[in-house]
């Protein structure tokens, strides 16, 4: 079977605009890693039951594996390499280091992304919202606590900054 | 308890990996690009067990893009060799074989060719045209079934081994464990109360959130160069180098930052089959697994069926105890028997004590370690017959383990006499916790405890840190970091030299780069890496000591180094740093170095407290607290020892309500995927409450004991009383999913 014809794709990523070729059957995560090396998004599972590979899309949280690198014609992209401004980490970032809430990291990039899209929303959000919010990104090392309580603590520091 | 005052150790630095791993800077295996780089993929059995008739790739070999392809024939002929891993050892040839099936597929998922091709999604439909005939054979995934005269054989040449002793006939079983202490027969004749059941626990998974990957370039010159995700370079490098019969000089591996492993990174899966890729095609070659290729075949844990019996005096004594347990081994044997046998009555000083242990083959995967391997089983057993035997005699929970814990001197049944260890300290402060002495207040909830030990190993581990010429340090050392463990290693070195943990920049080398390192498991690589880092501290102060010495015009003899890393002799006292500095300028360049291996287990005791609320409409079970305790020896970074307690303690939450592999008809795994596997979300737990107990190991310079695996052993036992608190359900079964709970407490309701 001959390869399918690849697709061009003009799209925003970053901030940047970035255009690429992938094939129809790419997922927007393959497209990412493999052809933008923008390898901070992960694969826990391809099927969009980890969230590993969390991204915003056209500002909301999606798993880009679930996503075709075809499909984002003009979308905008933010991934975790997009959360630091310059050499300032987000709060979001500090707060997961300042409260150990990761330990072997490879579920971190997901869970910053997605924390970051609900506290854009809501810097107050309750443990109960959190945990519902932020259920879709598993993680095997932490238990959970210290994830909770650093999205906690990144929401106070977002809220008093802005 | 510990009272020295620190500087560094017990303080919670920002780890030395952070800013890579929230940036997603921090480069795992699956993320290395090499150029001209092949992608791999393996292609799996679908059946439990069958016999490989014949295997065409001449088509998939036409697929454009296809640069090589590999079948078992391919793989060198491996002997009958015993290789140490560090924890534990594997008979070479059954290695090789779980990598790539020889004669037989043993289990679905089992390896049976591979393809290397241009991109991924070409190496799949090229292995997807590879024609593999089988001849499908009955198969067994029940550890019972499978000890039966007649169950299916999975080797031929495999009898059983009972304490030296072989058995005359092959059959499923290769090893039987015996161990007795005392007269139990007797002393259960003595006993004023006796409880005796069965229990079964399902197979279950790590769950890491990385799958397998692994990078291979396996160079014209013979050496081979490899990327990838495990908890031992040095093993990973041993067991590559001996299934492809190359010297193990020719090997280099480099660990990767590793996504999680909890005991499932150890044994190698992908790395021969894509070095023999890289040299067939002559280019580098990755290969990551699936999420369903992970479960399907890589190492589980052990499913398993146990009947324990214990005897107490009516003063609560227990006295004797008896244990008869059969443990999945997966599809080769070496499997988690052995500490299985060793820890079923390990919390509790019971004289008169027989254990025996069976090793059962069966189609799975082969089985692997899962933090504190095999203990978490015969916890859910003991831990819930302490309950009941208390409840008969009439006595609290918490007061017959107070009264029968182990403490120094103790013998376990095993053999070993303990050190000082720190159960006595845990349930201490089981007691005085807040959480225990605030009643539960509302209909259908429950409260248990449980108790948990792991021994946690010394092993093999190296350090070497070279001086900068403004004082800092980098340090090398080869633990592949999971949990951060660079940062807790280089404390230890900041503590004793007097300098900060950002002074110290700890780097994981590779096994050309560091010093003979073990495998990051067994709780040991902040007790003993660390250990070896603070020797490394030691040797570059006498270095230094010699040194200043001539610098300062007196005898080394004179010097004197502080608690606080001051050098001080001959009306001088300089830090550290400036005395590094004042070295190097005068023209000396220092490395510090150390090899350990402490042999003494560091001994982990634990107990935990769980809150339920049972649904008596469905038998879901909702956690409403959890407390875990334990003793840490030392807590270096507290943080991060938190972070094991609570980490472990969700893993055994999900282990006890939710986990397992469920099984079709025809033996293969039905639920290899995070949506049927259900691991605990963030909104299936509370927050994991922590008291971290410090007791002291005496065989460690700061006190430390390991961590990381005793949190997961008692969670199913404490839920389980829980549970029973709540429903007055016995729940003997894992996991105690709602299905399996609301039959439970529909029989109890039947019978009463």
């Amino acid at each position: 079977m001959p390869a399918s014809k690849k697709v061009h794709v003009t799209t925003t990523i970053n901030g940047e605009d970035t255009d690429f070729l992938c094939e129809p059957r790419h997922s927007l995560l393959e497209v990412l890693r493999d052809n933008l090396g923008l390898t901070g998004s992960k694969e826990g599972c391809n099927n969009g039951n980890c969230g590993a590979c969390t991204v915003m899309l056209n500002g909301r949280p999606v798993d880009s594996c679930l996503v075709l690198g075809a499909e984002v014609e003009g979308a905008e992209i933010e991934t975790v390499e997009g959360i630091a401004c310059s050499s300032n980490l987000h709060p979001v970032q500090e707060c997961f280091l300042e409260g150990a809430a990761l330990q072997c990291g490879i579920c971190t990039p997901g869970f910053l992304v997605a924390s970051k899209a609900l506290l854009d929303k809501d810097p107050h959000a309750s443990e109960e919202t959190i945990r519902f919010d932020l259920s879709g990104n598993l993680c095997r090392c932490t238990g959970y606590d210290k994830i909770v309580r650093a999205v906690q603590a990144a929401g106070q520091k977002m809220a008093t900054k802005v | 308890m510990t009272t020295t005052q620190y500087r560094v150790i017990g303080s919670r630095p920002v780890r030395h990996d952070g800013a890579d791993k929230v940036t997603g800077k921090a480069i795992y295996t699956a993320d290395t690009k090499l150029p001209g780089m092949l992608a791999g993929f393996v292609l799996r059995s679908p059946h439990a067990h069958a016999k490989i008739i014949s295997i065409d790739t001449s088509e998939a070999e036409a697929t454009p893009g296809v640069h090589a392809i590999l079948t078992n024939a391919d793989f060198p002929n491996v002997e009958n060799k015993i290789a140490d891993l560090g924890e534990g050892s594997v008979n070479l040839s059954y290695l090789s074989a779980n990598c790539m099936a020889q004669q037989k597929v043993l289990y679905r998922g089992h390896a049976v060719a591979a393809v290397a091709a241009t991109d991924v999604h070409i190496a799949e439909e090229a292995a997807r045209k590879i024609k593999v005939e089988y001849e499908v054979l009955d198969s067994v995934t029940w550890v019972l079934d499978a000890m039966e005269e007649n169950a299916p054989l999975l080797h031929e040449d495999i009898v059983t081994d009972s304490m030296g002793e072989k058995a005359d006939k092959p059959s499923n079983i290769p090893v039987h464990l015996h161990f007795e202490k005392g007269d139990a027969a007797a002393a259960f004749e003595e006993a004023d109360g006796i409880v005796e059941r069965e229990f079964k626990t399902a197979t279950v998974h790590q769950g890491y959130i990385e799958p397998h990957a692994v990078v291979a370039d396996y160079n014209e010159d013979g050496r081979l160069r490899i990327w990838t995700a495990t908890q031992g370079s040095f093993t990973c490098r041993q067991q590559t180098a001996e299934i492809l019969q190359i010297p193990l000089g020719n090997v280099l591996v480099t660990p990767c930052e590793i996504g999680g492993g909890f005991g499932g990174k150890i044994t190698v899966y992908l790395e021969p089959t894509a070095a023999l890729l890289s040299k067939k095609a002559g280019r580098p070659v990755r290969i990551a697994m699936t999420r369903a290729d992970v479960f399907e075949a890589s190492g589980p844990t052990p499913g398993s069926f146990m009947r324990v019996k214990i005897g107490a005096k009516n003063d609560g004594t227990l006295i004797a105890g008896e244990a008869w347990l059969a443990y999945d081994a997966g599809a080769y044997p070496g499997g988690m028997i052995g500490p299985g046998c060793m820890c079923v009555f390990s919390c509790y000083d019971i004289d008169h004590a027989i254990v025996d242990g069976y090793d059962v083959l069966l189609n799975k995967p082969k089985t692997s370690a899962y933090r504190a391997p095999g203990a978490t089983q015969v916890a859910f057993a003991t831990e819930q017959l302490v309950d009941e035997i208390a409840e008969k005699l009439g006595m609290c929970a918490l007061e017959i383990r107070e009264k029968n814990a182990v403490k120094e001197g103790s013998r376990r049944v095993d053999g070993p006499v303990y050190p000082p260890i720190g159960l006595v300290e845990c349930l201490d402060a089981l007691k005085q916790s807040e959480h225990w002495n605030t009643p539960l207040d509302g209909p259908h909830q429950g409260r248990g405890i449980a108790a948990g030990f792991w021994f946690g190993c010394g092993l093999k581990s190296s350090a070497a840190c070279t001086v900068n010429s403004d004082g800092t340090i980098n340090l090398m050392e080869g633990s592949t970091d999971i949990g951060g463990s660079r940062t807790s290693i280089a404390m230890q070195l900041a503590e004793v030299l007097g300098l900060e943990a950002e002074d110290i920049n700890p780097q994981v080398g590779d096994t050309d780069t560091a010093g003979y390192t073990d495998v990051t498991g067994g709780s040991r690589v902040t007790f003993a890496t660390g250990m070896a880092a603070y020797e490394a501290g030691r040797d570059l102060q006498q270095q230094m000591r010699t040194l200043a010495a001539d610098l300062w015009d007196c005898s080394a003899d004179d010097i004197t180094i502080g608690e606080d890393g001051v050098f001080s002799g001959n009306g001088k006292a300089v830090g550290f740093k400036a005395l590094a500095v004042e070295l190097f300028a005068a023209g000396e360049h220092l490395v510090g170095r150390a090899t350990v291996a402490p042999e003494c287990p560091t001994n982990g005791f634990g107990a935990q407290i769980a809150d339920v609320e049972v649904d008596p409409e469905t038998g879901k079970v909702t956690v409403l607290r959890y407390t875990t305790i334990q003793d840490a020896g030392k807590a270096i970074h507290p943080s991060y020892v938190e972070g094991q307690l609570q980490g472990g303690t969700v893993q055994g939450i999900g282990w006890a309500l939710n986990e397992e592999y469920f099984y079709r008809d025809d033996n293969t795994m039905a639920n290899a995927s995070f949506l049927d596997y259900r691991m605990p979300t963030m909104l299936d737990v509370p927050m994991i409450d922590t008291i971290i107990v410090e007791t002291g190991n005496p065989e460690h310079p700061y006190g430390v004991r390991g961590v990381g695996e005793t949190p997961i052993v008692p969670p199913p036992a404490a839920l389980a009383n829980a549970i029973y608190n709540a429903t007055d359900t016995r729940m003997t079964e894992l996991p105690m999913s709602p299905p399996k709970l609301w039959k439970a407490m529909q029989s109890e309701q039947a019978s009463e």
